[in-house]
């Protein structure tokens, strides 16, 4: 790990100083995903801005009836939350589905949202990955690419976004709040918080330098049945190859995101319109103009019978 | 001839050696080397660590595993991996098990922390330590204190009405179930398999449904 400097921050506009006026300073709060990366230096701060002192840790109940979520609160105690397990489900499920309880009692809320690919050649500096090393190249178009993304991909990065919870987020509408540099404050969509790799794969989001996450706002609950169904190599403690978090009502319409597939939590509007017409013709409209590769090809067809399932599930 | 004296082999040495070149597979060549960046004075650090405050002055780099290992020599809790993949580390952090190896010694000014060596003693074991030694709960012993501090936690978490992956209905209360402690110990692994013993150790102590 690389030399750094550390200071504790005493309020979200000095940490969003504090990071914006260093060149290499970096935001820690969990930890759980950063630390690793700075030990096989992907990741090489030189200045941490520790934001634990914030109180970003509280869930609230907001005017319209919605939540609103502290940047810093654990995914433990999200997934806990009783208005979370009530009226949000599919978010409990998701973060149950992700990392081991270790990792969930620390890892936050923004943290999460954060997380960089697990994309085996991001993590091996052997090798191109414009992820990493801007134009260097990417290994994984041609390389072992099962794991990676079919869809919304770019001839420099087929990388997915390797996180649970921001797919029920996205499923959920759910708000991104943020504080900038100067103090002032700014709230992004999830559908606008993750971006596609294009010519830019090593951003991984639309924050600014030094744009810090103080929380994120769900909107009042909106009913149906939830469900996170999530398939991986083992049972527990493994990243997605395929994910489907679902909000379906009784008449059979919805609404529905895809993990593991894409750089960011993949839901199309256009697509979900057609869940009363089965999964079938949902994955075709979500998956038009995917670029699998031979490897990965796979996910499109395992996207299509894992929302079958969800759809016989709430038939049930 | 100089002689180059010869360290004796021990069991500990050979396992730290293999963390080591598994590590290499990773890191770049330049990091093996010795730290080339400016000198960053250590940083004064207080902990609670098993009832006992403690004062140390550490690397800003230093892990919390590293803290406990190699500043406290309380080797109780091992590194396996060192990357929070296999649990080996796991410790209480003010009451809730984390992965030592993935949390650095100053982000817990003040906090009280957790290890083996104060959860029981070979004279005065904790009920899960017992219950390990009689369902035969390890074999190599490696994982063993990760998995009995991880073994105490889910069974609190489970208690305290966290819900998990395999949790039926969500707003009833947990159950002491053998899938769910299975489930919730999935950040621990063990290559010797000791697995079934382990949930007998852990079913016993939580008094388990099947």
């Amino acid at each position: 790990m690389k030399a750094f400097t550390y200071e504790r921050a005493k309020s979200p506009a000095e940490a969003a100083a504090a990071v914006a006026g260093r060149e290499g300073a970096k935001f820690i709060a969990g930890g759980t995903n950063l630390l690793d990366l700075m030990k096989l230096e992907i990741e090489a701060p030189t200045h941490l801005v520790d934001v634990q002192d914030l109180a970003l840790d509280k869930i609230e109940e907001t005017n319209d009836g919605g939540l609103r979520i502290g940047a810093l609160v654990t995914n433990t105690a999200l997934a806990a939350h009783p208005k979370v397990r009530k009226d949000y489900a599919v978010l409990t499920r998701a973060i149950v589905a992700g990392a081991s309880g270790q990792l969930r009692n620390k890892a936050t809320t923004a943290g999460n949202l954060l997380q960089r690919t697990r994309c085996p050649y991001f993590y091996d500096p052997n090798m191109p990955c414009n992820k990493r090393v801007p134009n260097s190249g990417c290994a994984a178009a041609e390389g072992f690419s099962r794991q990676l993304a079919v869809v919304g991909t770019s001839d420099k990065c087929i990388a997915t976004y390797p996180g649970d919870m921001a797919i029920a987020m996205r499923v959920l509408d759910a708000v991104v709040e943020t504080v900038l540099p100067d103090g002032k404050t700014r709230t992004i969509p999830m559908a606008e918080f993750h971006r596609l790799p294009g010519d830019k794969p090593w951003l991984d989001n639309t924050l600014g330098k030094g744009e810090l996450i103080v929380s994120v706002r769900l909107p009042a609950p909106v009913g149906g049945q939830h469900f996170y169904h999530k398939v991986r190599d083992r049972r527990s403690y493994a990243f997605a190859l395929v994910s489907v978090a679902a909000i379906l009502n009784d008449d059979g319409s919805g609404r529905v995101a895809f993990g593991g597939v894409a750089h960011k939590p993949w839901r199309v509007e256009a697509a979900e319109a057609l869940l009363p017409q089965g999964a079938g013709a949902v994955v075709a409209k979500a998956f038009e103009g995917a670029s699998p590769t031979e490897h990965n090809k796979y996910k499109i067809t395992l996207a299509e019978r894992t929302l079958a399932g969800v759809i016989a599930e709430a038939r049930s | 001839m100089p002689s180059i004296p010869t360290p004796p082999i021990t069991r500990r040495g050979v396992l730290v050696a293999g963390a080591a070149s598994a590590a290499v597979t990773t890191v770049p060549a330049a990091a093996q080397g010795p730290a080339k960046a400016a000198k960053i004075a250590p940083v004064p650090v207080k902990l609670v660590v098993n009832g006992k405050e403690v004062e140390l002055e550490l690397d800003t780099r230093t892990t919390l595993l590293d803290t406990l290992r190699e500043h406290l020599k309380l080797t109780g809790t091992k590194k396996g991996c060192d990357h929070g993949q296999c649990g080996a580390c796991t410790v209480m952090v003010n009451g809730t098990r984390v992965n030592s190896c993935l949390t650095l010694a100053v982000m817990h000014q003040g906090d009280e922390v957790a290890t083996i060596e104060g959860l029981g003693t070979a004279d005065d074991m904790h009920p899960m330590q017992e219950a390990f030694v009689k369902h035969d709960g390890y074999q190599c012993g490696y994982c063993t204190p990760g998995q009995i501090c991880s073994a105490v936690a889910v069974l609190k978490e489970i208690e305290a009405g966290v819900p998990s992956h395999v949790t039926g209905d969500l707003t009833a209360p947990m159950a002491m179930t053998r899938a769910e402690m299975t489930e919730r110990m999935s950040g621990n692994i063990c290559r010797c398999g000791a697995y079934s013993n382990i949930f007998d150790a852990m079913s016993e102590v939580g008094g388990a449904k099947a």
